[in-house]
């Protein structure tokens, strides 16, 4: 395989006392889509928000052991989390646009980087717009507020808002669990696309989305990751039992 | 017997509700009727927009013109002074001051709502206008700006605890969004926690106002009292309610001074009502729009 995206080597994460992830080895690969399953309360938020370090808005986590992003060490003080998380993006379970129009929504990521040239954000928020499919619905409303639009509309816009700062890594966290099953297939069908150009970790306690979307996955239990590899023998020929029981719906 | 203690109970309850109903219309109903009375020979015009405020002399004048815009000017200055103070204290005890810390300045704001106004008007005098009329070489520190600061400090509570309130009820998810976004703790401030919070932020504003436009004693013992029409902030002036409270004593019952203090009640009831209608629009626009979240 190629050059790894992210390769986390021996990552241990505390909540307190709590060991929320015991030695965890990952490798994503570029230009596809890595899903983590595994039941609920095993780990797998806490996993993809190591790799934005989202945790460390917890009071009284500790992190050891080390993850590197396109090469580079993300963990330890030194690091410029701003700078992070502008190559490293997220978008979360229930949407969260800001309170603010559809338009100052996706320019958000630009105006915090200066950005104030007015045609340079328009293009931006159009562009960003049509790769999530809302362009064409939207593209009169751009001063609705962020709010007003359906769910399924307001997680599109929170992914176009970070594929507007063209982010190399785009982390989804149960991004379909508030849909129903109609806009859930369609925002399936949206990261198929977007894997042209990002790499892209999901969380999902879905199963058959894990299988239907992405290349490589990831199964974890209890903090561990128990297996890893190609999405297709995970759920036809795993070598872990555990993993064997979790698919064929034995728990979880 | 049970049923008999429960009707009673019952009735009690209802009394009292009404009571407190019709007592508050009977005050209202006394407020009109003494103050309307004034306008059996006054004409509302001049009362309002008149520029002299002579209740004792021959013939008497009664233009409260002078006195609202005391009572503006003095409001003004202490929203300008508090509102940007509130704001960054409210900022800092919600989301950059320690928990310990900013459980330590929570009390210590609560405290400063509790010290009686008439203190606050003291210490005013001893030390705010002394140092006023220094600063700013005056022949008194006894002027609107004196009463606008230690106005300020009486609407702080009020404003700080209110916008920390909304501060605080906007949702964690604007917040990590915002970070995730590679936002600075700053720009997430500024750019979706203030916004997010504005109706509280204004709520807060209309009631350090309302707050502000009814206190009395302070101001009195602190404006310079004089009944012109004020051209600086550095000039005395006197308000609505300094009017009321140093006049009624010496004001003869059923005089025509007497009903124009009551006139001027029915003023300061009007301003009043018009703000605790706007910041509870404010309020419940704040409310409903967190519930959707
Ligand atoms: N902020 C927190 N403080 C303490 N424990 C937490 C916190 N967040 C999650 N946990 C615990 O860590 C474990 C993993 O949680 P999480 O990563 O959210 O699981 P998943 O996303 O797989 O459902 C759970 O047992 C959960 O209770
Ligand atoms: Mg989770």
């Amino acid at each position: 395989m190629d050059k790894p995206i992210i390769e986390t080597s021996k990552l241990n994460f505390y909540y307190g006392s709590f060991h929320a992830l015991i030695d965890v080895n990952l490798k994503v690969g570029r230009n596809k889509i890595t899903s983590l399953i595994g039941p609920s309360g095993c780990g797998k938020s806490t996993l993809l928000r190591i790799f934005n370090r989202m945790n460390d808005l917890i009071d009284g986590t500790t992190t050891s052991g080390s993850v590197l992003i396109e090469g580079r060490e993300i963990l330890g003080p030194q690091v410029d989390l701003v700078d992070l998380r502008k190559h490293v993006g997220m978008v979360f379970q229930r949407p969260n646009p800001f309170p603010l129009s559809v338009f100052e929504n996706v320019a958000f990521g630009l105006r915090i980087r200066g950005e104030r040239r007015k045609n340079v954000l328009e293009e931006a928020v159009c562009k960003s717009l049509s790769s999530v499919l809302l362009f064409d619905d939207l593209k009169d409303k751009l001063s609705l507020n962020a709010l007003q639009l359906t769910l399924e509309q307001q997680q599109r816009l929170c992914i176009a808002r970070l594929i507007a700062v063209t982010p190399d890594l785009l982390l989804m966290d149960e991004i379909c669990s508030a849909l129903d099953p109609m806009a859930t297939m369609k925002i399936e069908s949206l990261m198929l696309e977007l894997k042209k150009q990002y790499t892209i970790v999901i969380v999902t306690h879905n199963m058959q989305q894990a299988a239907r979307v992405s290349d490589e996955c990831g199964f974890m239990l209890l903090g561990e990751l128990i297996e890893f590899g190609d999405t297709k023998k995970i759920f036809t020929a795993p070598d872990d039992q555990r993993t064997d029981d979790y698919i064929t719906g034995r728990f979880g | 017997m049970k049923r008999t203690t429960e009707w009673i109970i019952e009735k009690l309850i209802f009394i009292s509700g009404i009571g407190s109903i019709v007592f508050v219309a009977l005050i209202f109903f006394f407020l009109l009727k003494e103050g309307l009375s004034l306008f059996a020979s006054v004409n509302v015009f001049s009362f309002l927009f008149g520029v002299n405020w002579y209740p004792i002399s021959e013939p008497p004048q009664f233009g409260i013109l002078p006195l609202i815009l005391g009572s503006l000017l003095v409001t003004l200055g202490a929203v300008v002074i508090a509102v940007p103070l509130g704001i960054a204290s409210a900022l800092y005890v919600a989301e950059v001051a320690p928990k310990w810390l900013s459980e330590i300045l929570k009390s210590g704001i609560e405290l400063l709502a509790a010290i009686p106004s008439i203190v606050l008007g003291f210490i005013g005098i001893a030390t705010l206008a002394p140092f006023l009329k220094n600063v700013f070489n005056l022949p008194s520190g006894l002027t609107a700006l004196a009463g606008s600061i230690m106005l300020a400090f009486m609407a702080m509570p009020t404003i700080v605890s209110i916008i920390e309130d909304s501060i605080n009820s906007v949702p964690r998810s604007y917040r990590e969004g915002s970070l995730a976004l590679g936002a600075t703790r700053w720009q997430t401030i500024y750019r979706v926690i203030l916004p997010a919070a504005s109706s509280g932020i204004l709520a807060a504003i209309m009631l350090g106002i309302g707050r502000v436009i009814g206190e009395t004693m302070a101001v009195l013992m602190i404006t310079g009292n004089a009944a012109i029409l004020p051209t600086s902030i550095l000039q005395p002036v006197r308000t609505l309610t300094a009017t009321i409270a140093a006049e009624m004593g010496e004001a003869v019952s059923g005089s025509e001074h007497y009903f124009a203090l009551f006139a001027i009640g029915i003023v300061l009831f009007v301003i009043s009502f018009i703000i605790n209608l706007v910041a509870d629009f404010f309020m419940n626009r704040n409310k409903k729009r967190n519930k959707k979240k």
